[in-house]
């Protein structure tokens, strides 16, 4: 055991919702977003994206953080990313088989979460410094926060662009659908919006926190 | 034009699906180095290169692949192909101009996980283009990436200037940009004709 691993303490709920909300990888990091982004205009689309995401984070942090103290630092990016395209590979071949229809819908960009910088990010900052078991969680984590995100754009994209949600129709027949949210641009707004809701309510937190004088204090230096 | 000839390969990587504002890929470095124009610049001239020598590779290394019958392994010489070229690519820079190195700082490395690349070396084997439709291809891409690069910086060296409200600082404002953007960018979606 490395000393990095006795430093480690037991497994709390933290460690699991550190990844999940406070180090959320969509709306607190800004990583991944090209995925978040580029199949999120369903929800369907949104959760499969999600789910073969943490299947791939999720299983590179437990075999990087056993390898943690085999890999030499100077190449460790190359042998994250060898892991990383293995792991993505077969989570690619596996989708082709379960579901023809998903696999076209995602296209490259299963084969593109090789790159999503979410999950070299997890690795490269905590699976390579922590015991298995720890990593696994804090993995667990952040794939919970990654789905929740996708899901949470995905879903207002389908609602406002198709007036269903998982298919299933959610307004009466008068709905105008908004097509401007199926595209491109759409996915740039709803982002746009989810970070300013996430921002005011990290905000709301941290002054409900402080006491009253440092409050005032902040809202000043916000004021100049 | 027809579909099959260069200049429409050029385009049609360039302004009608544009890999950052229609396609989503490299949003990354899109958000990071947009900052400032004089960092749009040369990050731009780096994601070109960069574009070029891994679609020459990756289409070497797709009929050797082919040839051997062994495809599955496909998506691990692609990325192995990009991180060795931007590894090239950060030695050059930092021969030649240090101070360059250290404006773009940790988002040179990045650029291999920039998905733009492993994107357009990707779609350029699921298209099937031969040698010179993928040179082009790549090209396409590459100008496409580093137009989007500069638009935006330029746009967000303006709204330095401008009172944001505090929720919108964390980057939402980018995002909102790059929307509108792209709602331009949908716009040249009649140019192939």
């Amino acid at each position: 055991m490395s000393s990095a691993s006795k430093q480690d303490g037991p497994i709390t709920y933290e460690t699991f919702m550190s990844g999940a909300w406070k180090q959320n990888p969509v709306f607190s990091r800004l990583l991944g977003l090209c995925p978040a982004l580029a199949v999120s205009n369903t929800a369907v689309n949104s959760l499969v994206m999600g789910l073969a995401s943490s299947v791939v984070v999720i299983c590179s942090s437990i075999i990087i953080s056993l390898l943690r103290n085999v890999i030499p630092k100077q190449i460790r990016i190359a042998a994250y990313m060898i892991v990383i395209a293995t792991f993505v590979t077969a989570v690619d071949y596996g989708i082709h088989a379960l579901s023809l229809e998903l696999y076209d819908a995602l296209g490259a960009f299963i084969l593109l979460i090789v790159v999503n910088c979410m999950i070299l990010g997890q690795c490269e900052s905590h699976a390579s410094k922590h015991r298995v078991t720890t990593a696994a969680v804090n993995a667990g984590g952040t794939a919970a926060g990654f789905t929740a995100a996708l899901l949470m754009i995905g879903s207002i994209r389908e609602i406002l662009g198709f007036g269903t949600f998982f298919g299933i129709t959610v307004f009466g027949e008068g709905f105008q659908t908004w097509a401007i949210f199926v595209l491109p641009p759409g996915g740039f707004f709803v982002l746009a919006v989810w970070l300013i809701i996430f921002a005011m309510v990290q905000r709301r937190k941290e002054m409900s926190a402080r006491p009253q004088s440092a409050r005032s204090g902040k809202e000043v230096v916000h004021a100049t | 034009m027809q579909p099959e000839s260069l200049s429409f390969i050029f385009l049609n990587a360039f302004l009608i699906n544009n890999f950052v504002l229609a396609s989503f890929l490299g949003l990354c470095p899109f958000v990071g180095v947009s900052g400032k124009l004089n960092t749009a610049w040369p990050m731009g001239v780096a994601v070109i290169f960069v574009m070029l020598v891994a679609s020459v590779c990756a289409y070497a290394i797709n009929s050797i692949l082919v040839y051997f019958g062994i495809e599955y392994l496909r998506l691990i010489a692609y990325i192995a192909v990009i991180a060795s070229a931007v590894q090239l690519v950060e030695m050059t820079i930092k021969k030649f101009s240090p101070t360059l190195f250290r404006l773009l700082g940790v988002y040179l490395p990045l650029i291999t996980t920039n998905c733009a690349i492993l994107g357009m070396a990707l779609f350029q084997t699921f298209n099937e283009y031969n040698f010179v439709q993928s040179i082009f291809y790549s090209l396409g891409a590459g100008f496409g990436f580093m137009l989007a690069l500069v638009l935006m910086a330029g746009l967000r060296e303006q709204l330095e200037f401008s009172n944001l409200p505090y929720v919108a600082t964390s980057g939402a404002v980018a995002f909102m940009l790059a929307g509108l953007l792209s709602m331009v960018f949908m716009g040249f979606a009649g140019l192939g004709g």
